[in-house]
């Protein structure tokens, strides 16, 4: 199987540090607005944040598909640290030759619709424009972005959020989620690079929904496991109510839905740098579409069975869902990802459907 | 994670697989004239001509006929065998279920006897297992075998056994004859026959069905006589054989490859620059099928290194089953049309086929709440 022996250790550890050091007090606590210092500082000390860079630039040279099952590992816990964020940021930055951050970082633009322009100025540039919701951005100690500039695409890298004007904001996750306003700031110019080694706003844009998709695989995963126990745990009418029928039946679309989302989730990151631009982006808005379908299911059903006490602040369920609910919109929702799909399959027509399904 | 997750490891298929699809579609363009959509035409020259190309009974031992080949090989011949709607009827049951249930509980003669003239394409099977009183609940067949010299005498009707009115071999589940007394197992005394469908006492009837094609039957057994050589694994043992049969049956592709050709034509339909809408339709569908069709590549994968599927193929089904009822549920809204079954249009005649046939998908080869009992087993809740 294609599941290698270095991934699963690298995936056992990481449970077992989530398990030790995120637990629902500091999933809990991020939401009041206060970063779980702790909790980055376990998870950067295994390197895994910066993993995917060279040797050269301080990573390991490591397979993006063991850092996306990263991700889905830290989702099942709902780590409230930006993760995702900064092995991207840390990708867009060093493919282009500029300096990372050992810390938290964030990385967009995020939303299609942003704009963000470099102009030059003396020896260094100016930036303009508006990257909104990025995630994480108030507490990043460094921010990569993505701009237009006078040749072409070029990347930003700078400590904070470089004298932007920051606009705080949150998902129903309590993650943050913040806008900056650039106002012609000013970036030297060892801040700035155009982009290179694969590195593109479409690029990142593609690889942001598949954490998503990837993260909200883990979160489904959480949820499914919650609704089991808790179904074999709750007695009414004297006995568990996991022996209804009614309920057994709902468990087992639960299931099936989760497979299916980390089957979909897979499917994009088995194509990640492994095939053309073009058919990884069909895979990945594949994979978006599919997840963000199953979590929608997924979610229902979830809080169905567990009854009133999912839907409480106290029970850890919500910290799934709200989760789930966040992220399906985030990097392009399903229906956008799957108008995507259905634009690619007919512009290539009927006849090439699947051959597109079936070769590599 | 305390919860058992159902695994579908993604898993790359092997480079003799991806010769073998340029083989298959080479010898579907041979035969285009017998492909069509989602017909399941029973064409022994068909089946003679796979069965001459080496892709029946694919994995099976060379000594019985197959081929031993890998589980991707045989995946590939299936899965483009299904999309081209090619007519596989003639052998699909007997390589899907009846030739490997064989292959696992069947005597030395019976495998040189049967094996080969499946893997050939000379035998069909069909699958005796439901009747009047006994859907989902096999366990409470009537049919009833009792020793007697040199065999058994078999007694009993099966109900909806599809294309037993042009197969050779059925194999029958039923129990042995009791004292009368209520058996406290449910399973006890099941048994397995292989049975000649032309043999004495053997009346098969059409049963026509909504589509008003002769397609499943009622097989009526009357004194039926089988030798003692046609027992298939042993007396009491048919349960466990049983399961192992469903397994296989629901192992396959076909669940979710049969409309095929109906999503080929809403995109030609859709034209290549599509609205919004129209295009987020289609991509929902085609993000579905993407998905189940890597799922079930994995479980092939799972054939491969000999793990029994058992819940993730009632998890795929389950999920494909949905997916090809919603086709014709897009299909209608997206592009709306009067359904006729011989309509000149082909789209008209594809929604009527697909909508007169959607209810059957979760009805055949164990129901929808059936599978979603398994998958219920599987968590752990039953
Ligand atoms: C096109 C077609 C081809 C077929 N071909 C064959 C064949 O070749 N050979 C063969 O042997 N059979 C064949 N079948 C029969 C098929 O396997 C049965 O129809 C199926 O197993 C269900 O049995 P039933 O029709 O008696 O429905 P029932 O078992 O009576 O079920 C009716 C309804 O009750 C539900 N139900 C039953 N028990 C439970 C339960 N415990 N919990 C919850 N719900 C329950 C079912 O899910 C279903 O919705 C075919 C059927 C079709 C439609």
């Amino acid at each position: 199987m294609a599941i290698r022996d270095e991934t699963r250790m690298l995936l056992e550890s990481m449970g077992r540090l989530f398990e030790d050091h995120c637990t629902k007090q500091v999933a809990d606590a991020a939401e009041t607005g206060v970063f779980a210092q702790g909790l980055w500082d376990a998870v950067a000390e295994t390197g895994v944040p910066l993993a995917a860079l060279p040797e050269s630039a301080g990573g390991a040279d490591a397979e993006w598909s063991d850092l996306y099952a990263a991700l889905r590992v830290a989702a099942r816990f709902s780590a409230p640290i930006p993760l995702a964020e900064t092995m991207l940021a840390g990708w867009a930055a060093s493919s282009s030759g500029l300096e990372t951050s050992d810390g938290p970082m964030t990385v967009g633009p995020v939303r299609l619709s942003d704009a963000l322009t470099l102009r030059r100025d003396g020896n260094g540039w100016r930036l303009s424009g508006t990257a909104s919701r990025l995630p994480y951005a108030s507490f990043a100690t460094r921010t990569v972005l993505i701009a237009d500039g006078p040749d072409g695409e070029m990347v930003a890298a700078f400590d904070g959020t470089g004298g932007s004007d920051l606009a705080k904001g949150k998902n129903i996750a309590n993650e943050s989620r913040d806008t900056l306003q650039f106002n012609d700031v000013r970036l030297s110019s060892d801040q700035v690079a155009p982009v290179a080694g694969g590195v593109s706003r479409a690029a990142l844009y593609r690889r942001g929904a598949l954490a998503r998709a990837t993260m909200m695989s883990g979160a489904l995963e959480k949820a499914m496991d919650l609704a089991v126990t808790y179904a074999q745990e709750r007695v009414q009418f004297g006995r568990p109510i996991s022996k209804f029928q009614a309920v057994q039946q709902n468990l087992a679309v639960l299931a099936g839905q989760t497979a299916a989302a980390v089957a979909a989730a897979n499917l994009g990151i088995e194509a990640l740098e492994k095939t053309s631009p073009e058919r990884e982006e069909f895979l990945i808005a594949v994979a978006k579409t599919r997840v963000g379908e199953a979590a929608t299911l997924a979610c229902e059903i979830a809080h169905q069975v567990h009854g009133a006490i999912g839907f409480t602040k106290e029970y850890s369920l919500q910290l799934s869902t709200r989760r789930l609910w966040s992220w399906r919109e985030e990097f392009g929702a399903d229906p956008e990802w799957a108008a995507r799909v259905g634009a690619y399959a007919c512009r290539r027509g009927a006849d090439n459907l699947w051959p597109m399904l079936t070769d590599g | 994670m305390v919860t058992p997750t159902f695994r579908f490891d993604p898993v790359e298929m092997p480079p003799e697989a991806l010769e073998t699809r340029k083989e298959v579609r080479a010898f579907i363009k041979e035969h285009e004239h017998l492909m069509g959509f989602s017909r399941g035409e029973f064409n022994r020259d068909f089946s003679r001509a796979m069965g001459k190309k080496g892709w029946i009974g694919m994995t099976w031992p060379k000594q019985y006929g197959g081929h031993e080949r890998t589980s991707f090989e045989r995946y590939v011949v299936i899965e483009e065998m299904l999309v081209a709607g090619a007519p596989l009827s003639a052998h699909y049951t007997g390589d899907r279920q009846s030739g490997p249930n064989m292959l696992r509980f069947g005597t030395e003669e019976q495998k040189n006897y049967f094996l080969p003239r499946i893997a050939a394409g000379e035998m069909a099977f069909c699958i005796g297992m439901s009747e009047p009183n006994s859907g989902s609940d096999l366990a409470g067949t009537r049919t009833r075998a009792q020793k007697v010299d040199g065999g058994y005498k078999i007694n009993g009707t099966k109900l909806w056994t599809s294309n037993a009115h042009r197969a050779d071999y059925a194999i029958l589940f039923c129990k042995m004859a009791g004292d009368g007394k209520e058996e406290p197992d449910r399973h006890a005394g099941a048994t397995q026959f292989l049975l000649d469908l032309k043999s004495p006492g053997i009346d098969i009837r059409p049963v026509i069905n909504l589509l008003g094609e002769h397609h499943f039957n009622e097989i009526f057994l009357t004194d039926v006589f089988v030798p003692d050589n046609r027992l298939l694994g042993a007396e009491g043992n048919g349960w466990n054989q049983l399961t192992s049969e469903l397994s296989f049956e629901r192992s396959a592709p076909d669940r979710f490859l049969v409309l095929f050709q109906m999503l080929q034509q809403m995109i030609r339909m859709a034209g290549p620059e599509p609205d919004k809408a129209t295009a987020a339709a289609l991509g929902k569908l085609i993000s579905q099928l993407a998905t189940l069709r890597s799922m079930s590549v994995s479980i092939a994968g799972m054939l491969q290194e000999g793990i029994n599927p058992n819940n993730e193929s009632a998890v795929v089904k389950d999920l494909g089953t949905r997916y090809e009822q919603d086709i014709p549920v897009v299909a209608r809204q997206l592009f709306p049309a009067e359904p006729e079954l011989e309509a000149i249009d082909l789209y008209s005649s594809m929604i009527a086929r697909s909508t007169m046939n959607a209810p059957r998908f979760s009805i055949q080869g164990g129901t929808r709440e059936i599978l979603r009992g398994i998958i219920a087993r599987g968590l752990g809740l039953r």
